[in-house]
């Protein structure tokens, strides 16, 4: 990564944290952490590693169109956020819906969704979705229900190898997937059908609902594990930007490639290590926490 | 009657031949779903997914986001049981044209409760955008792949396999929610469904030997279900409507048709033949379809207490019934 580009990513990754943080104080909750620990990958994914297709002016995000069905013509995918579906680009799928409120940040940071986009935001009618959807901002596959993503990822990289499409299908997944018996399902498709058109970011940062994955349901060491199931994997630091996006030009011909990245869950806003182990949701317990955060965004240095 | 072998396994070849947008994905039950035949023929749209059908069902869902319609082959309880949030998730909220092949429904198949579909019209139907077809014979086999693939949107099939009869004439193909009228009555009405309908046929000409006058329907699409034929012969029938199903009689054919009658406030008795809320168990088909009341002989012992009668009807009577291959619907001359 050249200077310039660190220097974007970095401004997008702040961007992220920051607009997360606002909206975590002024709703009272939010889901803080996830921004924390992917604000870095995420950022140098939409600005340096993945191919997209241009958005020319950031979207307002449209009212919910209704769930889809053989009736519903008017029902969209979010996916235009991440620019129109040519054989030439790549595609993101985000798995862990939970992260929606990071991406929607990021898709405001990177030019593709409206400033005010995050009004939107878990309101009634609203395709801003709180746990996203495939009708929101960003999104195109159904995704909340956890480990489900990744095997239509691959449904849609095996149908872009059909289709001899250059474009690569990026996957952002969590850690707390891994324990999933589906996602073992996939990577075991993915390496037999030799899906080498994917990558897969792994936001390693050891945290799931209930608390430290170690306590909860170990899953390291994945590494040895992802390369048993026949992934090329590498590891890196989820807070930096030139190991983030060293894996992107990797060439592991017949093998997908899993990139774990290991992350803080209170990078960049190191207050939010007074919760831990419970980073899933964050809400204030005390006026004074909650000033304590308003100074800190305050202060905050780009 | 005509018995056939492999219906589906030819057909498909044949039918497939030009549709290269059609993917077959299978879950290590290459022979036992009849695909073997189209993975020779057609190798590169031929997709192994081994015994992981979670993954299969979501990996069919972005297949089918591509532009590919992929056609799932596995027994049916490995689709709805063990991969029901990724059909409900990944593939019916979507509305993807993922075409489920469900094959050994209820009890057709030795291999006992976790082989035997017996649950699997309940769960479907509950899911919106779905459309649910079940295979009664062989010509229904050979013609059910056109509805399935103009239908906008998910689809299960109940699949039938092996040897089985043609009891439809063969240019009357399966027709996306058209109900078959077998025969015409006034006392009951039957409404049958999958290998049910053999043994209806069987029981309805032995009993109208003996004086009982009976409207027969054979249902194909389950889901939407067209009901306005059979309410109205209900209505108009003395004794009311039976149905009969291979598969639990809570959330099945009987429940379909116990909710249109509610619907449509037709007072009459409905009699539900199938399985009374029980799992199944390993054994043969016939045995089990006598065990659990659904098979020639209690749709026999159904109408004698309903009509309140005694026709004596044995079960050598029963089996040298000879069927001849059924049309549609029978002509002004039958009834």
């Amino acid at each position: 990564m050249t200077t310039d580009e660190i220097k974007e990513a970095k401004r997008v990754a702040a961007g992220i944290r920051k607009r997360v943080l606002t909206h975590t104080l002024k709703h009272n909750g939010g889901y803080l952490s996830q921004a924390c620990s992917s604000a870095d990958a995420l950022a140098a994914l939409y600005t340096k590693i993945m191919k997209l297709g241009p958005v020319e002016t950031p979207f307002v995000p449209k009212p919910f169109p209704g769930v889809p069905g053989p009736d519903n013509h008017d029902y969209f995918t979010g996916g235009y956020y991440n620019g129109a579906h040519m054989p030439e680009y790549d595609r993101f799928i985000l798995s862990p819906a939970h992260y929606a409120l990071a991406l929607y940040a990021c898709l405001i940071e990177t030019g593709r969704m409206d400033e005010t986009g995050l009004d939107y935001f878990n309101k009634d009618g609203s395709s801003v979705e709180m746990i996203g959807s495939e009708h929101s901002p960003g999104m195109e596959v159904t995704n909340g229900s956890l480990g489900q993503a990744i095997s239509q990822a691959a449904g849609i990289a095996l149908a872009r190898k059909l289709k001899k499409e250059a474009g690569r299908v990026f996957v952002f997944l969590s850690d707390g997937e891994l324990q999933i018996g589906q996602t073992w399902e996939a990577f075991q498709f993915m390496s037999h059908w030799k899906l080498d058109n994917m990558i897969i970011y792994v936001d390693v940062n050891g945290c799931q609902c209930d608390g430290k994955m170690s306590n909860v349901m170990n899953i390291e060491p994945i590494s040895s594990r992802l390369e048993a199931f026949g992934t090329k994997v590498v590891k890196v630091d989820g807070h930096n930007f030139e190991e983030l996006s060293a894996p992107a030009g990797l060439n592991s011909p017949g093998s997908p490639v899993v990139v774990l990245s290991y992350t803080s869950p209170y990078q960049g806003i190191e207050l939010l290590k007074n919760n831990s182990p419970k980073f899933h949701y964050m809400r204030f317990k005390s006026e004074s926490e909650k000033k304590l955060y308003e100074e800190a965004l305050a202060s905050w240095k780009s | 009657m005509e018995i056939l072998s492999r219906v589906h396994a030819k057909n498909l070849v044949n039918w497939s031949a030009n549709k290269p947008e059609v993917l077959v994905l299978s879950a290590d039950l290459t022979s036992s779903t009849e695909i073997d035949l189209f993975r020779e023929a057609y190798p590169s749209r031929f997709i192994s997914a081994g015994i992981a059908e979670q993954n299969m069902l979501s990996v069919a869902a972005g297949l089918a986001r591509e532009g590919f319609v992929p056609f799932i082959h596995t027994f049916a309880v490995f689709i709805y049981r063990r991969a029901f949030d990724q059909m409900a998730m990944s593939i019916a909220y979507s509305n993807l044209p993922v075409k489920m092949f469900g094959f050994l429904p209820g009890i057709t198949t030795p291999g006992g409760a976790t082989h035997q579909a017996t649950d699997d019209i309940a769960v479907v139907r509950a899911l919106p955008n779905m459309t649910i077809f079940e295979a009664g014979d062989a010509t229904e086999i050979e013609s059910l792949l056109d509805p399935v693939m103009e239908t906008n949107g998910p689809v299960y099939i109940r699949m039938l396999r092996g040897d089985v009869p043609r009891l439809f004439d063969k240019n009357e193909p399966l027709k996306k929610g058209i109900n078959r009228v077998l025969s015409r009555g006034t006392d009951f009405t039957v409404i049958s469904s999958g290998l049910c309908t053999e043994e209806a046929i069987k029981a309805v000409k032995a009993l109208k030997a003996k004086g009982l006058s009976i409207t027969h329907f054979h249902v194909s699409t389950l889901k939407p279900f067209n009901s306005k034929d059979i309410l109205d012969s209900i209505a108009s029938s003395k004794y009311g409507a039976i149905t009969m199903e291979n598969h639990t009689v809570l959330g099945g054919l009987g429940s379909i048709v116990a909710d249109a009658m509610a619907g449509a406030g037709i007072g009459k008795k409905l009699y539900k033949l199938g399985l009374q809320d029980k799992f199944g168990h390993g054994a043969s088909k016939g045995y089990l379809m006598r065990e659990y009341g659904f098979d020639a002989m209690a749709l026999v012992l159904k109408a004698e207490e309903i009509a309140g009668a005694k026709f004596g009807i044995t079960e050598n009577e029963l089996k040298s019934v000879k069927i001849e291959v059924m049309h549609g619907d029978i002509k002004a001359e039958d009834l």
